[in-house]
């Protein structure tokens, strides 16, 4: 099987994350592989251990986003690709499906691809667009959320929780599968994977390099190109703390008091 | 005449209350409103009813020849067949759930254009632009997002705008929509569904109301659910209860789980991970209940309880029932 993996770098969850004058995400010194994006290369380099075959992770971000794809390489993915560009900056999520598809249609162009993973949601834009854009740009069924997955013959079956309901989908490969943190337990590279990832192939691409996979989409990459603007961003005044009080035996009487006071019951 | 489209979610055969949110933004843009309805049967009379007035004109069903929209590629391209029918709609808008967002997504990459989602609110510039409000980064920053291009997709977050109704219902025409699937939407098949019971409580996107237990309950969420069932609220925990089995994984508040904007929340043995909070920041009052003075979430917390569960729950629960009473 040949698996492409999507992975994103972004701000760490704990730091103070910020958007610029521009509306851009602020990149900092501790940016990490999207952590959602562990579970996306766990389930790929596991299919790969299971049916043989190879995985390519590939990332679309600035010059220190190759870190997400070193950490791919040391969790077990085979091989990279870097796309690295400035005209990409401030792309939409259309204009990054856009550009990804064209990524898997040229490592596709050497040999075929059956799968694409990604994970569930990047945890700085937290759309979850991603996967759904990126299944529509190359026409392949797309099984996202996926809490277990499972490939058989030519066939992807995937069991989601979604809303209200319990559900199991199933499509022929090729396809398109997005991965919660349900769907497995990220594996924890030891000193030899990290040592061995190095010598591990990374491309880099930019975007002539995917013009001939692009066609007609060249035009609606990057901040000029994206579909969506930011008009204007603030950061927000914090939550005042409230009232804490401490339970010397009447905690519930109190907690009670308070919501009928303030008429929230 | 320009009109807005709605894209309305079948809830047991009426349209889901965030519908009818959606459909109360979409009359405050100044133009009609029409509705798409994403059901895996035709709408009622019942349900048209309750289109009818919330104000939509017309109600395009579009023929699903027994897929089931459920798809996220199926619904897409239904709702597509219906922007190519539909006499030019200034602007799509849907319901901000992980369905919304992915069926948003599809509709951009269709129609050429951009689409926002977990948006809060939206209203039409000057220019007749839309500009849709998004809080971001688990509730630090607060920004406003255009479509520069084509047909704009704005999905918004549920419990975010206030349903109400018009003042004078319409009644709607129905207009079926033939659609043309692809491949790749025909490809995927539900081999199985299953509806979680909902236990009679709200659902947890719409509850106005959420109580929350955590790892504090100690795999008991009985005084939760007793609470939530006194409260008309609907019941919700973190990603560690729901790991350990204590409660089902729909029930989860947060990053990976439900996001929710309730007007109160009531987390009790919660810590106030920042997976968690992302979940629940959006909430008018909050209100936490935890044994540890440092716990994280007293920093956010309206009123907060620095004691043990076992104790201020049933406290709690008796002094309301006495209240309501007295
Ligand atoms: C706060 C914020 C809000 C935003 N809101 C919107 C919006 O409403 N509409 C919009 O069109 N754009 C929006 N964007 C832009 C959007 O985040 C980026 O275009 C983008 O790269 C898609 O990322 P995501 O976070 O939405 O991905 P998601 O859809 O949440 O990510 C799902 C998966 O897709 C893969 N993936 C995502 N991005 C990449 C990448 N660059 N390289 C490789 N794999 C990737 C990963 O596997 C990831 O787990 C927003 C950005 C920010 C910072
Ligand atoms: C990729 C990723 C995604 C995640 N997504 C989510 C998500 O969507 N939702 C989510 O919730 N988490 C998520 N998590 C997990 C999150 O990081 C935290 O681990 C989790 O929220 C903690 O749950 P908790 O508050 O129940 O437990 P803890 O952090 O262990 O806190 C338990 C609290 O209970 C208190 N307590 C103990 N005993 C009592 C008692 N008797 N009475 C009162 N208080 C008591 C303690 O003082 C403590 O503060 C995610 C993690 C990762 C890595």
């Amino acid at each position: 099987m040949r698996i492409v993996v999507c992975v994103k770098h972004v701000p760490d969850l704990q730091s103070e994350r910020a958007l610029d004058s521009r509306g851009f995400t602020v990149r900092g010194e501790d940016d990490v592989l999207n952590e959602l994006d562990e579970n996306a290369v766990e389930a790929a380099v596991s299919l790969a251990e299971e049916h043989g075959g190879e995985v390519v992770a590939v990332t679309m971000g600035p010059a220190d986003a190759v870190d997400a794809l070193r950490r791919a390489l040391q969790m077990g993915a085979h091989s990279a690709v870097h796309i690295d560009d400035d005209a990409l900056a401030g792309s939409d999520v259309v204009g990054t499906a856009r550009v990804l598809a064209a990524a898997v249609r040229a490592i596709g162009a050497e040999d075929p691809v059956d799968l694409v993973v990604t994970g569930m949601a990047a945890m700085d834009g937290l759309t979850s667009m991603l996967p759904a854009a990126l299944a529509a740009c190359l026409e392949l069924p797309q099984l996202t959320l996926a809490t277990r997955i499972d490939v058989t013959g030519g066939t992807l079956r995937v069991r989601r929780e979604i809303g209200e309901a319990v559900e199991t989908l199933e499509a022929p490969l090729p396809a398109l599968v997005s991965v919660t943190d349900q769907a497995n337990e990220p594996r924890y590279p030891n000193f030899r994977a990290i040592i061995g990832a190095k010598k591990k192939p990374v491309t880099r691409w930019t975007l002539a390099d995917l013009e001939p996979y692009l066609g007609a989409d060249v035009t609606v990459t990057g901040a000029a190109g994206a579909g969506t603007r930011i008009l204007r961003s603030a950061a927000r005044p914090g939550r005042q703390q409230g009232r804490i009080v401490t339970d010397s035996g009447d905690g519930g009487a109190q907690l009670a008091a308070y919501l009928v006071e303030n008429k929230l019951v | 005449m320009t009109h807005s489209l709605v894209v309305v979610d079948d809830h047991a055969g009426l349209p889901s209350v965030p519908s009818t949110e959606v459909l109360t933004a979409a009359r405050g843009l100044g133009s009609a409103v029409d509705a798409v309805w994403l059901g895996a049967a035709a709408p009622g009379p019942e349900a048209l009813d309750v289109l009818g007035s919330y104000g939509a004109r017309t109600v395009y069903v579009p023929e699903l020849g027994g897929l089931t929209p459920d798809v996220a590629a199926v619904a897409a391209e239904a709702v597509l067949a219906v922007v190519g029918q539909a006499d030019g709609p200034d602007a799509v808008l849907l319901v901000s759930t992980f369905a919304g967002k992915e069926i948003a997504a599809r509709l951009a990459v269709g129609l050429g254009s951009g689409a926002v989602v977990d948006a809060v609110g939206v209203e039409r510039a000057d220019d007749g632009s839309l500009a849709a409000r998004k809080v971001v980064f688990a509730g630090t920053w607060e920004s406003v997002c255009t479509v520069t291009r084509g047909v704009p997709v704005v999905a918004l977050k549920p419990a975010s705008v206030e349903a109400r109704p018009v003042t004078e219902a319409v009644a709607p025409a129905v207009v079926d929509v033939p659609v043309a699937f692809s491949p790749a939407a025909r490809g995927v098949r539900v081999v199985e569904r299953t509806e979680h019971a909902g236990g009679g409580r709200v659902p947890l996107s719409e509850a106005k109301v959420v109580v929350a237990g955590g790892r504090g309950v100690e795999g008991d969420f009985s005084a939760v659910e007793e609470l939530a069932d006194l409260l008309g609220a609907a019941v919700g925990a973190t990603r560690v209860a729901t790991d350990e089995g204590w409660i089902g994984h729909h029930a989860q508040i947060g990053q990976t789980g439900v996001t929710i904007a309730p007007r109160v929340y009531i987390g009790v043995g919660v810590s106030g991970a920042v997976h968690h909070t992302a979940g629940m920041q959006a909430a008018e009052t909050i209100i936490a209940v935890n044994t540890d003075p440092e716990a994280p979430i007293f920093e956010m917390a309206d009123f907060g309880v620095v004691g043990d569960v076992t104790d201020v729950l049933p406290q709690a629960i008796a002094e309301l029932r006495r209240l309501r009473q007295g």
